[in-house]
């Protein structure tokens, strides 16, 4: 039999912000542990939480880009378990009144455009960090908390079942990454903890309406591990349910070093979080204003802007989601393509040679000038440089911003061209080389080429071939 | 209405992480009945016309600004753990605490 494979992810992002959701507590990352606590977010008693305008904005931000609805009216619960992350016992999440219902995102595979739809966006409080005393959770003896983390704001997106391999969820989360990013919310850092995505996944036969038995998958610490991780879990209950048997509804871990999911023994399914309207806070209340104020102020979105890019300066694919993940980079592709029109040959020179310059220089474009960059090309295009001498001048610009006119100037970088520069260079290497003059009289084309590879190489690069053949023609067929 | 509440008992208690004997879930048992009575009461009233609430202050949430403002110091922040680690609370084994949830 065949199977499809339906996946529904769910992401966390912690809002960048710089006080907690419910606290003043600061939310740098990689503080002193425990030195950005407070009575409210360890969870004393007597305290009150109160919420952060600014989390509260990002998350309508977030929401907004990912076109889910965001409601007037919104409510938080409380969470009931018992885990040492969480200081007080409850998280305050929200449960069937989340801040903002449905959306989705649009996402290109295989240059087919799909839609991936959203269940929810709500808002809640992220919990602490535990460092175990040995390297799985099992074999610890006991645990050390770090309550810094606890109370950042933490935004949570639930997918519907609607992906439907490793590799389309890995295509997700770069789409998403990259609105979530546009959208201001969060920086996005998986390597920091503040985006992370668990995963359920679970198999039936292709064509079939009804969902299999799923497992969730979590602990996958980058993209591309929750491409492998939700291919191998697919693979996993596709041999099972081949033999005859049924998945049990259970919670792994990737597995990085072995590169496998490893149930955990506890089951997700049967937790009871008693969920129960939040007494401490009062029902979140948005102006219809203050939600329009913040979709107002959004920037064009990824897909938007991909399709722009095609459209307006007819990109092909991969250059327009190159100039789409990389914001910066394509901000500069456009800021220089206003004020130079050959828009093939700017993307090629700023996706190959001034990336590689970056690269290597370890700049950022936004220290680079377009004025200057578009004058390079300029001079380039008007045979004014040659490519090496381009280049060049490309590192430098990068490296210190001197324009190129003034590099040119300074060190001679100009084209030798003409009866007063060339011209002499060119009876030069006629004079020295009689044989090559000889066989090119009698018809060898390669001593001329010769030729040209020496004026060439007297001229340091700097003289155009095409002009050094057509001078060196003249005065050979004069003699 | 005698109905037997003896397993729901057991049942929030583990949620919880009680260790209740039997005289107490005798006595939990019934006082969970009358509160589950008087919910059953409430319930019987017309509420057609009310709109919902989660909270008796009829009010919108009040937002502050994004404000950091200073910590407590270390000392106080684990002033009260029952052990601690240089900088950090020390607890016990999560491990005994995954396998204790409790099962439906």
């Amino acid at each position: 039999m065949k199977y499809e494979v339906v996946i529904g992810l769910e992401i966390h992002l912690e809002l960048q912000t710089s006080s907690k959701l419910f606290c003043g507590c600061s939310t740098i990352f990689g503080r002193e542990p425990n030195s950005n606590c407070c009575p409210i977010c360890l969870g004393l008693p007597g305290s009150l939480p109160v919420f952060n305008r600014r989390a509260i904005e990002l998350a309508v931000a977030a929401a907004l880009a990912l076109n889910s609805d965001v409601q007037e009216k919104s409510r938080f619960d409380r969470k009931n378990y018992f885990y040492p992350d969480l200081p007080k016992a409850y998280q305050i999440s929200q449960y069937d009144q989340p801040l903002a219902r449905g959306g989705y995102l649009q996402i290109e595979v295989d240059c087919a455009s799909r839609i991936i739809n959203l269940e929810r966006v709500h808002l809640e409080e992220e919990a602490g960090k535990l460092i175990h005393s040995s390297e799985s959770i099992m074999g610890s003896d006991y645990s050390l908390v770090d309550y810094n983390r606890a109370g950042i704001p933490l935004l949570e997106i639930v997918t519907a079942p609607d992906i439907t391999s490793g590799r389309e969820a890995r295509l997700f989360l770069d789409d998403l990454r990259s609105v979530l990013l546009y959208s201001g919310a969060s920086d996005c850092k998986m390597e920091e903890g503040s985006l992370r995505c668990d995963a359920n996944i679970s198999l039936r036969p292709a064509g079939s309406d009804e969902l299999g038995t799923r497992a969730e998958v979590k602990n996958m610490n980058s993209f591309r591990a929750v491409e492998l991780a939700l291919n191998y879990e697919a693979g996993r209950q596709e041999e099972i349910l081949a033999a005859g048997g049924t998945v049990i509804q259970e919670t792994c871990h990737w597995d990085e070093e072995r590169k496998k999911t490893i149930p955990l023994r506890s089951k997700e399914g049967s937790s009871d979080y008693r969920y129960f309207p939040e007494p401490d806070l009062l029902p979140l209340v948005l102006e219809s204003t203050f939600i329009e104020e913040i979709s107002a102020a959004l920037p064009e979105l990824p897909p938007a802007r991909r399709k722009r890019l095609k459209e307006q300066y007819g990109l092909d694919a991969s250059e327009a989601a190159l100039f789409t993940f990389n914001r910066s980079l394509g901000d500069f592709f456009e800021a220089a393509a206003a004020r130079y029109n050959q828009y093939a040959n700017l993307a090629k020179w700023v996706q190959g040679d001034l990336l590689y310059y970056l690269r290597e220089s370890g700049k950022n474009v936004e220290e680079v000038e377009p004025q200057k960059f578009v004058d390079l090309l300029t001079l380039l295009d008007k045979g004014d440089i040659n490519r090496p001498v381009a280049k060049e001048l490309l590192s430098e610009i990068v490296l210190s911003g001197t324009s190129p006119q003034k590099m040119i100037r300074d060190k001679g970088l100009g084209r030798i061209s003409g009866d007063e520069q060339l011209l002499p260079i060119v009876e030069k290497v006629i004079a020295e080389n009689p044989d090559a003059i000889e066989n090119y009289r009698q018809g060898k084309e390669k001593a001329m080429a010769f030729l040209v590879g020496r004026v060439m190489a007297l001229t340091g690069g700097r003289a155009d071939p095409g002009e050094a053949n057509k001078l060196l023609k003249e005065k050979i067929s004069r003699k | 209405m005698a109905i037997d509440f003896s397993k729901e008992v057991d049942y929030v208690a583990r949620l919880a992480r009680l260790t209740l004997d039997s005289e107490e879930k005798e006595l939990m048992a019934g006082q969970l009945s009358d509160i589950l009575d008087t919910a059953r009461r409430i319930q019987e009233l017309d509420t057609t016309a009310v709109e919902p609430t989660s909270h008796v202050v009829n009010l919108p949430a009040v937002l502050r600004e994004d404000v950091t403002m200073p910590s407590l110091t270390l000392n106080r922040v684990l002033q009260n753990a029952p052990r601690r680690q240089k900088q950090f609370f020390r607890v016990p084994s999560i491990a005994g605490l995954n396998s204790e949830e409790v099962e439906e």
